[in-house]
């Protein structure tokens, strides 16, 4: 007996200090949770519910500025510029980056090449890939005014015309789909080849063979793409604020353009949070619908987990 | 991906080895790839014009820059767009301040985020992968909810108008997405390493520092890449924080610029070529890392 009791309390306690240890370890992130996350974000409920400027004490206003936002025309505007940014530019980007993959996954030559000229856009900072399509947009002496002059077709406004803007915008973004290429191009490649032999030797066409063994042994990572897809472009800021400004006529107002000038234009803390909130709530009612109805149809490999 | 075999993995081999007469599509499948090459090309301009129309303008006098039809080599070519466009705002100190807040960035990053990691990976303690979960679902979190009251935070502290804003929370954990990545990779290490170590007496530190960060220096380098980049990138940090001109960083100076100089197109493409050319310099110095980070951080979420 005496001879067991140490050994067992050697092995617990050889449990406990790895615990101990573990949550050593991992304190930094937990700490930063509480400090940068947790704590801020109880923070900004109350601050949603209260009128501050931060000039004066905060006002407890209850859900004043929830009420403001259904009578607030530029919040509407805002929000329905960001849903048409999203609901066109999400699937544009990623079937034309799923469609560039598709290319590249076809041995031709000169593969590291493409490879190379398709990503590199995707990794210019947004600040002068905006920059650059501003000038690209430009009505008199653009890059692509000029084009569609030299082939006979009339100028357009890019961004002085409120219906043009956002298509501008939108044109723009699709100028990086190179990161969001290279993974899919990293999943096609994971396909097993078998499968493909499999398919064709049961009669499979080309188009059969990518419907029923390409998509569904790329759904995860086409799911993956798209959650991220659209959470990234809820969120549109930068473009919004250094090419358009949000004009012209409020075209181009992002919600987080309009939440920014908010808080930091008008000072209206209260507002803003409350904005904030509204759009996490969005964010997390279109991801729950994108698991619950995109979600179902992937495809895991391995169904015993 | 798995390998592991298919049940008509076989059926495969057999036509394989069958040997069919295969000329005509053999024919039809070189026709099919110059098709795809040709499109690919096409792409190929379609994506180069930009960085071409950038260059070429940063090279032009005014009156060529506002030309029609546009001349693509500009004739003549005007280096000095590059040091002037440089010294009418302070571009030299913005770079400075850049990569000041980098290097501290990539330092407090790397630190945190692989400690963190190491805990995830390696040890086991109760409610870890709760723990875990909790933390990757922030990835979620849009930063307009955080945005507001960090500010307000900082501007309590004291801190609106430093660097502490842009770096300090850096340094606890270092990003879940960084984590993430970087446990990842150190499941990958083989347990017995460890184990042996530990039975040598080596400490959990020890055991972090001296076996299994130098062998992920792969994904540390992965992770210190896109660091730089997330720095060199951010827009919207220093914006809302940083409001004395000496101390912009090379996005807010080059946003300033535009808002300065709105026609001079020739020297807002000289000032953007520059802000691009190290991220594309990183990029051929360190391709491998780049496509590693890319499969590391999409295939196995």
């Amino acid at each position: 007996m005496t001879t067991i009791a140490p050994t067992r309390q050697a092995r617990l306690s050889i449990r406990a200090r790895e615990a101990i240890y573990g949550y050593l370890f991992i304190a930094p992130a937990v700490l930063g949770f509480i400090l940068w996350i947790a704590g801020p974000m109880i923070f900004s409920a109350w601050v949603s519910l209260t009128q501050w400027d931060m000039l004066s004490p905060p006002k407890i206003v209850g859900l004043q500025n929830y009420r403001q936002m259904l009578e607030d025309g530029l919040f509407w505007q805002s929000l329905k510029v960001t849903m048409y940014f999203t609901v066109v530019s999400v699937p544009l980007f990623q079937a034309l980056a799923f469609a560039v993959a598709l290319l590249m996954n076809v041995k031709v030559r000169g593969i590291t090449v493409f490879r190379t000229i398709y990503y590199l856009p995707s990794i210019v900072p947004v600040v002068a890939s905006s920059m650059l399509w501003a000038w690209i947009f430009n009505s008199d002496f653009g890059l692509l005014n000029s084009l569609l002059q030299a082939v006979g077709l009339p100028k357009v406004l890019w961004l002085q015309d409120p219906t043009w803007a956002m298509p501008a915008l939108i044109v723009m973004s699709l100028w990086g789909i190179g990161g969001t290429m290279l993974i899919y191009l990293a999943g096609l490649q994971g396909v097993p080849a078998q499968l493909y032999e499999a398919a064709e030797i049961d009669g499979a066409g080309k188009w059969q063979q990518f419907l029923h063994v390409t998509v569904p042994m790329m759904s995860p990572v086409i799911f993956f793409n798209l959650v991220l897809g659209l959470i990234g472009a809820l969120q549109t800021f930068t473009q919004g604020y250094i090419i358009t400004n949000g004009g012209p006529g409020n075209s181009t107002l992002f919600y987080v353009l309009y939440l920014y000038r908010q808080a930091f234009t008008y000072f209206n803390m209260g507002y803003a949070s409350a904005m904030a909130w509204v759009l996490f709530v969005i964010i997390l009612a279109l991801t729950l619908l994108v698991f619950r109805y995109v979600g179902r149809m992937v495809y895991y490999e391995d169904e015993s987990r | 991906m798995s390998t592991r075999s298919h049940p008509s993995a076989g059926a495969g081999e057999l036509a394989r080895s069958l040997a069919l007469p295969r000329t005509r599509t053999a024919y039809s499948r070189q026709l099919g790839r110059c098709f795809v090459w040709l499109v690919l090309c096409a792409g190929a301009v379609v994506m180069m014009l930009p960085f071409l129309w950038l260059i070429s303008t940063s090279l032009k006098e005014t009156w060529q820059v506002f030309r029609y039809p546009p001349q693509w080599i500009p004739n003549p070519v005007r280096w000095s767009n590059y040091p002037e466009a440089l010294t009418t705002l302070p571009f030299g100190l913005y770079v400075k301040n850049t990569l000041v807040i980098t290097v501290l960035n990539m330092v407090g990053i790397l630190l945190s985020s692989s400690l963190c990691a190491y805990g995830f990976a390696r040890l086991r303690f109760p409610g870890r992968d709760l723990i875990f979960m909790v933390l990757l679902s922030t990835l979620m979190l849009p930063y307009a909810v955080t945005m507001i009251p960090s500010y307000i935070i900082f501007k309590y502290l004291g801190w609106i108008d430093t660097y502490y804003p842009l770096i300090v929370p850096n340094w606890f954990g270092g990003g879940i997405f960084n984590i993430f990545l970087l446990r990842q990779f150190f499941r990958t290490i083989p347990v017995e390493l460890s184990e042996a170590a530990r039975i040598d007496g080596a400490s959990e530190f020890r055991i972090y520092w001296q076996i299994i960060l130098p062998l992920a220096r792969p994904a540390l380098t992965v992770v210190a890449i896109f660091t730089f980049l997330n720095n060199w990138n951010d827009f919207i940090g220093p914006l809302i924080y940083l409001s004395s001109p000496e101390k912009y960083t090379v996005a807010l100076g080059l946003a300033t610029f535009k808002g300065l100089y709105s026609t001079q197109w020739q020297y807002l493409m000289a000032a953007s070529t520059v802000m691009i050319l190290p991220v594309i310099a990183l990029f051929f110095l360190a391709q491998r890392y780049f496509v590693q980070g890319i499969v590391l951080t999409g295939l196995k979420g």
